[in-house]
């Protein structure tokens, strides 16, 4: 009896058909797009994006160039030169990330002792050069402070898990 | 007017790749212009109001024949220098061979003489072509008077099947075959166990 | 000079006012095919397709047909470069040609001749041509097995066309694509007693469009795109639109061997209403869809698989299927005429 019941199956082509049958259900079912440019997913406070140097509210920048994330990254792209500024405090001269080099695994972050540079949530920067993703201090300081309120809410919601 | 313009054209393309077929230096051309020849007889076919046989010239000889020659030739790795060693050697046979053809040919058509009957027979067994279709009619001739001739012909072609496979067929012990209505055949019981993993014990 | 107007001039215009009437919508036909597929396969897979180009991306196919437009034409280093450039004109020429058979009406067709579906049968086996030569031209590893895969496939599959075929033309006694669906008006469409037939003319037309599951001419996961591998810019995009136009000449045949053409599927009032060549329309974009539903469900055959498939299931089903209905003819008192 199993042995007609497979034949019938067979000649049928049921199997055929049930798939079918699944696509077709899914051809009408609500669809799961996101429209990207226009709509967008949600981010996690955990994301790492382009990265970003933050002041403090007083306007001091608060890297102080203990060149911690300098000697973690493991991709070697960030490159730092420091020398005491006029007023005696150690500061950065020079403070560069290849972004091309970068492969974005947060250590630089999680590495600085004073939230100096941070990954942000930012990750449509696209540039058409190469040389536009060579950032320097200038680039990294003016994206801190374009997205200083973003930055510090995810500071403080990721505060609890530190 | 028209007609036979359409007709010198078609005629001129035949003869000038049947041409081609032959002094063209690439084997892969060559078959290619076999096909453009072949294409351009099923015109010549049209022309003379034989739509099935030009049909079926294409569909036979352009769609199935050609396609397999022009497979085994591209495949094959001609090295034209060593196809052309001992060309001048071999060129008085082969003009000799050549040359005894033209003469036979020359003989058969001076001493050729059609029976006074014939056109007669033929004229007879041509149905009137706007009440019959062509089609038609060469169903009706094929399979009433010359129903055995085709049936040999079939014979003849199975014959060829058969040496074809038998030459080419081997059993090779070891090969691993799929069997589709088995792999179907199989359910989750007999294909899966399921058990009970003791821990640190294994199976 | 009277003559010459009323005897060739008129009626070769006439002729070619009516062959782009054919290729001018057939063109539309394909380029709204590309963005059918894209949005009934970006469907099933709970995606969008494209809704960006206009109005839910309806401009999408000229976009994307202006982006082939103005790209660099590259001709492979010793590649073959005449066979090179005749294979896509030849690919996307038989794709046109063949429409000239095609009943899209009562009366609405190019050329009635009396072996239409001969006629249609050698087109499409001719296809291969432009496949074979392409490969070949390309001198490149993957367009030569492309196309020597395509080859074999495409004379494989035709044998089962070939044998369907006659099966329909034994119930209709003509080769004509006109009398065929008159056959059906008649009695019923030839999908209800034929449907097996139906069903393997379907999966034959799969295979010998190149279409998914039988798309392993193009096998872009071994073969990047088999024998189109070395094509860029319009005559990549011949080759796009012959093959596209091919799809849709298969469903057209099918629709008119198996669903009565351009019959309307209840011979009534409300029915017979519409015109033909909506109703001809509406079932070859059905059989379309079936093709692009095919594609979004079957993952690719294996290549002894479809051969397995041609020669040892459909040849031997369709054989004896064909003698069956010539035994149904003869003995039931059904044969036509």
């Amino acid at each position: 009896m199993s042995f007609l019941d497979r034949a019938a199956r067979d000649w049928l082509l049921t199997e055929l058909f049930s798939g079918m049958a699944i696509t077709l259900r899914y051809f009408f079912k609500p669809k799961v797009t996101i429209n990207y440019p226009f709509e967008k997913g949600q981010l996690s406070s955990r994301f790492r994006g382009e990265h970003a140097l933050r002041r403090y509210p007083n306007g001091e920048e608060r890297c102080i160039a203990c060149k911690l994330c300098e000697a973690i990254c493991p991709a070697q792209a960030i490159t730092i030169e420091a020398e005491p500024r006029a007023d005696g405090s150690r500061r950065t001269r020079r403070y560069d990330i290849d972004m091309t080099k970068c492969i974005y695994c947060g250590f630089c972050q999680e590495s600085c002792p004073v939230d100096a540079i941070v990954e942000g949530p930012n990750f449509e920067y696209a540039t058409e050069t190469h040389a536009e993703l060579l950032y320097d201090k200038a680039k990294l300081l003016s994206n801190g402070e374009r997205w200083e309120v973003e930055l510090a809410a995810r500071i403080a919601a990721e505060a609890p898990y530190r | 007017m028209i007609q036979a313009l359409v007709f010198y054209v078609f005629a001129a393309i035949t003869v000038a790749s049947g041409v081609m077929v032959i002094s063209a230096r690439n084997p892969v051309h060559a078959v290619l212009f076999l096909i453009l020849a072949f294409f351009n007889s099923a015109g010549l076919f049209l022309l003379a109001g034989a739509e099935f046989l030009a049909m079926v010239l294409v569909v036979v000889y352009v769609g199935a024949v050609a396609v397999l020659f022009l497979f085994v030739v591209m495949m094959l790795d001609i090295n034209f220098v060593k196809l052309r060693e001992g060309f001048l050697q071999y060129l008085p046979i082969g003009a000799l061979i050549g040359l005894i053809l033209l003469v036979e040919l020359a003989l058969v058509y001076g001493s050729w003489s059609f029976a006074p009957e014939a056109p007669l027979s033929v004229a007879t067994r041509v149905p009137d072509l706007a009440v019959v279709t062509n089609t038609d009619a060469l169903g009706r001739l094929l399979f009433t008077d010359y129903f055995y001739l085709f049936q040999v012909a079939g014979l003849v072609l199975l014959v060829a099947m058969i040496g074809t496979i038998l030459l080419t067929l081997r059993s090779r012990p070891g090969v691993k075959k799929q069997n589709i209505a088995r792999q179907n055949a199989r359910t989750k019981e007999t294909s899966v166990e399921l058990r009970k993993v003791p821990t640190r014990g294994g199976i | 000079m009277a003559n010459l107007w009323t005897g060739y001039i008129w009626p070769t215009a006439i002729t070619v006012a009516e062959i782009i009437a054919i290729i001018v919508p057939v063109l539309v036909g394909v380029a709204y095919l590309t963005y059918a597929e894209r949005k009934v396969i970006g469907a099933m897979q709970l995606r969008k397709g494209p809704n960006t180009v206009g109005p839910f991306g309806l401009f999408q196919p000229l976009a994307d047909g202006a982006k082939l437009f103005f790209k660099e034409t590259i001709f492979p280093t010793n590649a073959n470069r005449g066979v090179f450039l005749v294979a896509p004109a030849l690919t996307f020429f038989l794709a046109m040609v063949a429409w000239a058979v095609v009943p899209f009406d009562e009366g609405w067709v190019l050329a009635n001749i009396n072996v239409g579906v001969l006629y249609l049968f050698a087109i499409s086996s001719l296809g291969v041509y432009g496949i074979i030569m392409a490969g070949w031209a390309s001198n490149s590893k993957y367009g030569f097995l492309g196309a020597l895969r395509s080859a074999a496939q495409m004379v494989s599959y035709e044998v089962s066309i070939g044998f369907v075929m006659i099966a329909v033309l034994l119930c209709v006694g003509s080769l004509n694509l006109t009398d065929i669906v008159h056959a059906q008006a008649k009695g019923v469409w030839f999908i209800i007693p034929h449907l097996p037939l139906f069903i393997i003319f379907f999966i034959s037309g799969l295979a010998e469009t190149n279409r998914s599951p039988f798309d392993l001419p193009e096998g872009e996961s071994e073969l990047v795109a088999g024998y189109m591998v070395e094509y860029s810019s319009m005559i990549f995009a011949m080759f796009f639109l012959g093959e596209y136009a091919n799809m849709i000449l298969m469903s057209a045949t099918i629709t008119t061997l198996f669903l009565g053409g351009w019959l309307s599927p209840l011979p009534f009032a409300p029915f017979t209403w519409v015109p033909g060549i909506i109703w001809f329309v509406l079932k070859v974009c059905v059989i379309l869809f079936g093709f692009l539903w095919v594609r979004a469900t079957m993952p690719r055959y294996r290549y002894d698989q479809l051969m397995r498939l041609g020669w040892k299931v459909f040849l031997p089903f369709s054989l004896v299927w064909l003698v069956l209905t010539a035994g149904v003819l003869e003995f039931g008192g059904l044969l036509p005429k």
